[in-house]
């Protein structure tokens, strides 16, 4: 059950620590399923439904960003995994989301539904509007 | 040992069913449960079961190894690359690969959660058996997994459907299958792997397109790809292998068809490609009629231009693309008549599968359109029975009308 807060719904989804550094708690927050992240720390909140075709993008890995670095002269430096940037990739056909905007790696005008998320006194928040 | 298995295969029931939930819920939103949706082309894992086609074989030598041993790699020649993207697409228990099972209650489970009504399943790994270099070894699997599919999957469920294996590189075979089990109950035709060298064009093939043709049946070309074949070799992630080497397959054996003027041979024997998407068919038309106009002396059985029996061809729809202006996959669709010729596929459980809504949402369809390509086209193909409950949905639409 949520709390009406002006016009959105605030939902108490579980506590902080509950939810796994680069893992998730899924949360239903009215109609809606949201997938509540935990990454270095910060938390991030989506709606549990791929932008491509419904699918079940919070159910996916949190991944490190595959890059490929270039060294002079256009040379490849080969994959490696960053250890810095992180995506949620849904496990349906593995489009894949920047965990810190929603944004699809490829195509950033496709974006996730995102809600605000937040901490207080060690429970965990989020305002589905 | 069995309930071991029965437990992993209650836990495998119970994720994959949560799993789909999000299918279901897209399904419910569109009402696609109201009218038939027929699914072209979806996959079991032949493989998990191998062991069990060992009755079925009746090649003294390939049996035995099959009640041996049955390993896969040991009859299959295999299919390098990694579908799931390094794990990050999978079904099911955490990282189960996407190449699937061969659970028929799941199997089922799984269309509902999709509002198929109908599906024709095929192989998956035997995709390309057509380039074992032993004929026997194509023949002796063939006449197995046709006779396994009907007796352990089209009997258990008449929802399912098959188009089954024909052994193309041997065609008296191929044509002895077709008398063998071409009146099986759940038969909707027969298939030929696209991944394959063969002269489909030789007088010893004719046989076959007669039978088919003079039966109803039609004749489905399913393409996939072979990383270590030909020109892709050349490629060196499997995202470029799938792009080219889907249609690549399909346009080869469908190139040599039209060329050859096997439909003015067959005039009323039905040609289906399947999994190539839609972008590459009038691509090929175009550069046929091209290269037609100038060289038609190659080509004198045609009465008209390649583009004009390839729009009587049927071609199923996965994996759809995803154009940024969806005018552009609007003109894909009037160029191929897309709303009578097109056959809607999910191709699950595989990595690129498409569910009935990447075809409902085609703002560009009309409502009989949409419909026609997710199941009146195939309903009418494969002649399959009306089911009550859309027979009541449709009274209900005609009563509050």
């Amino acid at each position: 059950m949520g709390e009406t807060v002006g016009e959105t719904v605030r939902y108490r989804v579980g506590t902080i620590e509950e939810i796994p550094e680069k893992g998730v708690v899924l949360s239903q927050a009215g109609d809606v399923q949201v997938g509540i992240f935990k990454v270095k720390g910060k938390l991030y909140a989506y709606e549990n439904r791929c932008a491509h075709q419904g699918g079940p993008v919070c159910r996916g890995d949190v991944v490190g960003r595959f890059e490929e670095p270039l060294g002079e002269g256009g040379v490849s430096l080969g994959l490696v995994e960053s250890n810095e940037r992180f995506d949620i990739a849904c496990p349906w056909h593995g489009w894949e989301y920047d965990i810190e905007t929603g944004e699809h790696i490829a195509d950033r005008t496709i974006k996730l539904r995102s809600f605000p998320v937040y901490e207080e006194a060690g429970a965990v928040y989020v305002d589905v509007a | 040992m069995s309930e071991r298995r029965t437990a992993q295969a209650e836990l495998l029931h119970d994720r994959q069913q949560d799993l789909l939930a999000n299918a279901e819920h897209e399904a419910e939103v569109r009402g696609l449960r109201d009218f038939p949706i027929v699914d072209v082309d979806c996959h079991i894992l032949e493989t998990v079961k191998f062991r069990d086609l060992a009755p079925y074989i009746d090649h003294p030598a390939i049996k035995r190894v099959f009640e041996k041993y049955a390993v896969p790699g040991m009859v299959l020649p295999g299919s390098v690359g990694d579908r799931d993207v390094a794990g990050r697409i999978f079904r099911g228990p955490e990282h189960m690969l996407t190449s699937g099972h061969a659970d028929l209650p799941l199997f089922m489970r799984e269309l509902d959660a999709m509002a198929i009504d109908y599906a024709s399943i095929f192989p998956t790994p035997m995709l390309s058996l057509g380039l074992h270099p032993e004929v026997e070894m194509e023949v002796a699997l063939a006449r197995a997994y046709n006779t396994w599919v009907c007796e352990e999957w089209l009997a258990r469920d008449d929802r399912l459907k098959a188009m089954l294996y024909l052994p193309f590189n041997d065609p008296e075979a191929s044509l002895a299958e077709i008398e063998r089990m071409g009146d099986r109950p759940g038969v909707c035709g027969f298939m030929v792997t696209s991944v394959r060298k063969v002269p489909l064009y030789h007088n010893r093939y004719m046989p076959i397109y007669a039978t088919l043709e003079e039966r109803g049946l039609p004749l489905g070309f399913h393409t996939a790809v072979q990383w270590r074949d030909g020109p892709l070799e050349q490629l060196n992630r499997f995202l470029s292998v799938h792009a080219l080497g889907f249609p690549l397959h399909n346009m080869i054996q469908l190139t040599n068809i039209v060329v050859n003027g096997l439909p003015e041979r067959f005039p009323k024997l039905r040609w289906i490609f399947f999994e190539a998407g839609v972008y590459w068919i009038p691509f090929v038309a175009a550069r046929l009629d091209n290269s037609y106009m100038m060289r038609a002396s190659e080509a004198p059985i045609l009465q008209r231009k390649p583009s004009e029996y390839m729009r009587e061809f049927f071609y199923s729809t996965q994996p759809i693309e995803w154009p940024e202006k969806l005018d552009h996959l609007e003109t894909v669709f009037d160029m191929i008549a897309g709303e009578t010729q097109l056959l809607y596929a999910s191709d699950w459980p595989h990595w690129d599968f498409d569910l009935p809504s990447q075809i409902y949402d085609l703002p560009f369809l009309s409502e009989q359109g949409r419909r026609n390509i997710l199941g009146r086209n195939a309903m009418d193909l494969f002649g399959l029975p009306e089911l009550p409950q859309h027979m009541a949905a449709a009274a209900a639409a005609g009563a509050s009308a």
